[in-house]
């Protein structure tokens, strides 16, 4: 009987210890794998994300998938052919792209564009930045869920692109500009046009502050999420709106004018919060700070010859420069190293959403999925960009 | 004009403030937009029955006026793909003038761009030392296959018939 | 009832199922391409793209029913028609007009009607977790936890309708609605008015168990790609489809029945009834529709604890105070 009751007892005792009283109910992490195709990735962007539930344990972002080799492609292309390529790197802001490299090369050469060359580089550089943070706008609506602030933003790029394609001819691929100068002048009444088009963008800024920024819902799913400290941001490298919605007014345009940010009047829109909906109010923000320096280019647009006095063959010096501007996405810098001769030796670009992509480990850490989503969004990066 | 010192300052954000209780108010903001929005007129255009007119310099597809080419090939050396495809041969010509010597002229066999690799950058129109190409804004030949996509020297010639006229010069004066 | 009368008017309502759908999957294209500047389907069919769906009705059946290698088979391929069954039962018990014009008389109608119409809900978890895909299956949790949640707010909307009218039948609802008269208004007023706080708990909790916008995360494109509907393909796709904008219809109909009347109208006689109400239900149903359409295309998408959140702390108290409210007026009044 009491060998029964012992040998019972015993394997009670081994089946308590067996037995994991479970308080919380663990469940195994999850791989999942967003992108390489992913609605949301902007291209193909691979994110291996640990899921535990919804929440988002570890993230390893997998970049490349994108890389077409462009630094190596600008070290056998003439310095005509290397504005066509980095037309390409962020194709939204094609014309951004250009700007400091051609500045680069100028400078190496020792050429100052003609001032109404400058206004006119000003001008569309802005246009370009404005038609950037329209797609923005609507696809960080998109992502949340709204599908409706997209097409009101979309209806106003395309009249800003309509612009930028009656002065360059390409929609996203300008290639507008060479050394010393630009292609072409602007087309007749493209300044009445022009100042128009800056009306309708203010007003669909006015919209879409209604639609999504005034709006309870995009609120909570914005504020607070995905804030980026400004020491972090700092370490990581961060650039662009995204860094200064975490407060660091960090602004190419003001910090070393290049073109005529000097001449025009413009805020640098700051906010302390960092988080995904001050770096989209930023954003927004910006829009309109870039139809009001568009505004002010138009009217003080001087007259003049749109080409600076340069070779037939254009040769750079040997020599090394850095030149960085502010593009859309934050900041973009070419390092140019000649030897001389009608092609660069290389070409380093620093592109700003790399950088910006690079806090995407940290940034990720045990959020939500849906606020991944958000959070991805808010950054904004091209996958051109990135990979390049 | 040139002011020295930048005239920029630093603004913050001011909407939203830090999170604030929420105002009803914005999702009926929302809901009066897109109610706008439904009762205005859309702004689409039904392409293939109405088409947008595209712009004069748009750059949609290279024509090539054949007599002007001297097949100097400068265009396909300065493509950055290089898909542009030239052959030409030498050809003797009677002299121009009574007694005077005969001349050689180059002679285009085939000049095709291909429009699969092209990255419409406009290189090649810049650098052709004769005018022999232009931009068209003609836009509508996509293909079913990509090999259609190579134009020859007829089919660019029809293009160069649809390139918009040269401006007036003193045109941008006359415009300012 | 005999037999063939039943056998009839269930085929009308299988003929009901896919003509709602299409006039609302319709409308909604309208409606959100027009609030987006745009016109939507103008090719197909020749006025206005009215045969838009029907094309692409026609283009999922062409398509391979492909199956993932890893979905668990029967439950995969039964789930659509889960989904659709719950809306059938819906549809039948919706009062299309007065009495001869219902399909079923029940004294719990309304109850047997929000039953089914949580019906779907294991529908789409068992789509969600058959597919053998990570995105699915989050889909899938998630349109569960939710319609969970939003079932509760739903039927303690109702409530304040049953008490008001005293019964659970939708006829009796309808002709209580028909009689009431608030501080003795000339003609009668639909519930709306009365239970207005109901009314706006009704709508929102229905769009969240209709899984649209601002409540869309089971399909939530950007995050999930398609949610439940990811490996989906061909017909049973179609199935989801169809009952996604079937469902439209049956939670607008409950709507318009509870709150809005159903198929009365004010100052129409008894007998014109029979013909006038089936088109004023259309009508009332077509506001609602419209309603919930409206949202979906103006508003993002709130995140899954959000929603949780404001199920319960904020609908469900909310509707609670106004049953409460209904009963201190009731004996009032
Ligand atoms: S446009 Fe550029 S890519 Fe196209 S054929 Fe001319 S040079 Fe080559
Ligand atoms: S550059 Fe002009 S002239 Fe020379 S081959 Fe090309 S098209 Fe002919």
């Amino acid at each position: 009987m009491t060998s029964v009751q012992s040998h019972l007892s015993a394997s009670f005792a081994a089946h308590l210890a067996d037995a994991q009283v479970a308080v919380e109910i663990e469940t195994p992490e999850m791989t999942l794998n967003i992108g390489p195709q992913h609605p949301s990735t902007h291209g193909v962007f691979r994110l291996i994300a640990k899921v535990d539930g919804e929440r988002v344990t570890e993230v390893e972002p997998v970049l490349g998938y994108m890389h077409r080799g462009y630094e190596k492609l600008c070290e056998v292309r003439t310095y005509a052919q290397v504005t066509a390529l980095v037309n390409r790197l962020d194709w939204l802001s094609g014309y951004c792209n250009e700007i400091p490299f051609i500045l680069s090369a100028e400078k190496l050469m020792g050429i100052e564009a003609p001032p109404r060359v400058q206004y006119i580089r000003t001008i569309l550089s802005e246009l370009a930045r404005q038609a950037t943070f329209l797609v923005f706008l609507g696809s960080f609506g998109i992502e949340l869920g709204a599908l409706t602030p997209f097409f009101h933003t979309m209806r106003d790029r395309e009249k800003v692109l309509d612009l930028l394609e009656s002065v360059t001819g390409g929609r996203f691929h300008p290639n507008f500009n060479r050394v010393g100068g630009i292609l072409d002048d602007l087309p007749p009444g493209f300044v009445e046009e022009c100042a128009a088009v800056m009306d309708d963008v203010d007003k669909m800024c006015d919209q879409v502050d209604a639609l999504l920024f005034g709006n309870d819902i995009f609120r909570e799913r914005t504020l607070g999420v995905g804030v980026i400290p400004l020491d972090k941001g700092l370490e990581y490298g961060v650039s662009g709106a995204n860094i200064r919605a975490s407060g660091c007014a960090a602004d190419v345009r003001r910090d070393e004018p290049y073109l005529v940010y000097d001449e025009v009047d413009f805020d640098v829109v700051t906010d302390t919060r960092g988080d995904a909906f001050a770096r989209a109010y930023c954003r927004l923000q910006e829009t309109r700070e870039s139809t009001r320096i568009v505004r002010q280019c138009l009217k003080a647009l001087p007259s003049g010859p749109i080409m600076a006095k340069v070779p037939k063959v254009i040769q750079v010096p040997p020599g090394e420069v850095y030149v960085r501007a502010e593009n859309p996405l934050g900041e973009m810098g070419y390092y140019l190293v000649s030897r001389g001769g009608r092609i660069p030796y290389r070409v380093k670009v620093r592109t700003a959403s790399f950088n910006n992509v690079s806090v995407l480990p940290w940034l990720l850490e045990g959020v939500f999925m849906p606020d991944l989503i958000a959070i991805l969004g808010s950054l904004y990066f091209i996958l051109g960009d990135v990979d390049r | 004009m040139a002011a020295a010192e930048p005239k920029t300052v630093e603004k913050t954000t001011t909407r939203g403030g830090p999170k604030k209780p929420s105002q009803i108010k914005g999702l009926f903001e929302g809901l009066w937009v897109t109610l706008r929005a439904l009762t205005s007129r859309s702004q689409v255009v039904q392409y293939p029955h109405v088409k947008e007119e595209p712009h004069q310099r748009a750059r949609g597809v290279i024509g090539l006026l054949e007599e002007n080419c001297t097949v100097c090939m400068l265009c396909a050396r300065e493509c950055p793909d290089w898909c542009i495809y030239i052959e030409g041969h030498k050809e003797r010509r009677e002299p121009r003038r009574e007694g005077g010597k005969p001349r050689t002229v180059q002679v285009l066999d085939r000049f095709d761009i291909d429009f699969a690799l092209c990255m419409y950058c406009g290189i090649c129109v810049e650098v052709c030392p004769f005018d022999a190409l232009h931009w068209s804004p003609e836009y509508e030949y996509s293909e079913l296959e990509i090999r259609d996509l190579i134009h020859d020297k007829d089919r660019l010639g029809y293009w160069d018939t649809t390139k918009p006229p040269a401006p007036r010069l003193g045109y941008y004066k006359a415009a300012k | 009832m005999n037999w063939w009368a039943f056998v009839l008017r269930l085929l009308v309502i299988a003929a009901l199922i896919p003509a709602a759908a299409y006039v609302l999957g319709y409308t909604f294209l309208k409606v959100l391409a027009h609030m987006q500047y745009r016109l939507g389907p103008m090719e197909a069919g020749r006025f206005h793209g009215v045969g838009q769906l029907l094309a692409d009705g026609l283009k999922f059946l062409q398509k391979e029913d492909l199956v993932p290698d890893k979905a668990d088979r029967p439950v995969f391929l039964f789930a659509p028609a889960v989904v659709l069954v719950g809306v059938v039962l819906v549809f039948m018990t919706i009062p299309f007009g007065p009495p001869p014009l219902n399909i079923v008389n029940l004294d719990s109608q309304l109850f047997v009607m929000l039953a089914a119409s949580s019906l779907g809900t294991i529908g789409v978890l068992m789509a969600g977790w058959s597919s053998a895909n990570k995105y699915s299956m989050m889909g899938g949790f998630r349109a569960a936890g939710q319609l969970l949640a939003y079932e509760l707010p739903l039927i303690l909307a109702a409530v304040g309708v049953v008490m008001q009218a005293g019964t659970l039948n939708l006829d009796g609802i309808v002709e209580a609605q028909s009689q009431f008269h608030l501080f003795g208004t000339a003609i009668p007023i639909p519930y709306v008015i009365p239970q207005i706080i109901g009314f706006v708990v009704f709508v929102i909790a229905s769009q969240a168990e209709l899984s649209q916008a601002p409540f869309d995360m089971p399909f939530a494109e950007s995050e999930l790609v398609a949610g439940f509907t990811t490996e989906y393909s061909g017909f049973r796709y179609l199935f989801f489809f169809l009952a996604e904008f079937a469902s439209n219809f049956a939670f607008a109909a409950i709507g318009a029945t509870l709150f809005l009347g159903g198929y009365w109208v004010p100052l129409v006689p008894e007998k014109a009834l029979w013909i006038v109400g089936p088109i004023a239900l259309a009508v009332k149903i077509g506001v609602l529709v419209f309603i919930f359409f409206w949202m979906r295309s103006t508003y993002p998408r709130l995140r899954e604890d959000q929603l949780q959140r404001f199920a319960w702390k904020w609908l469900i108290p909310i509707a609670l105070v106004n049953i409460g409210l209904t009963g201190v007026l009731k004996v009032v009044a």
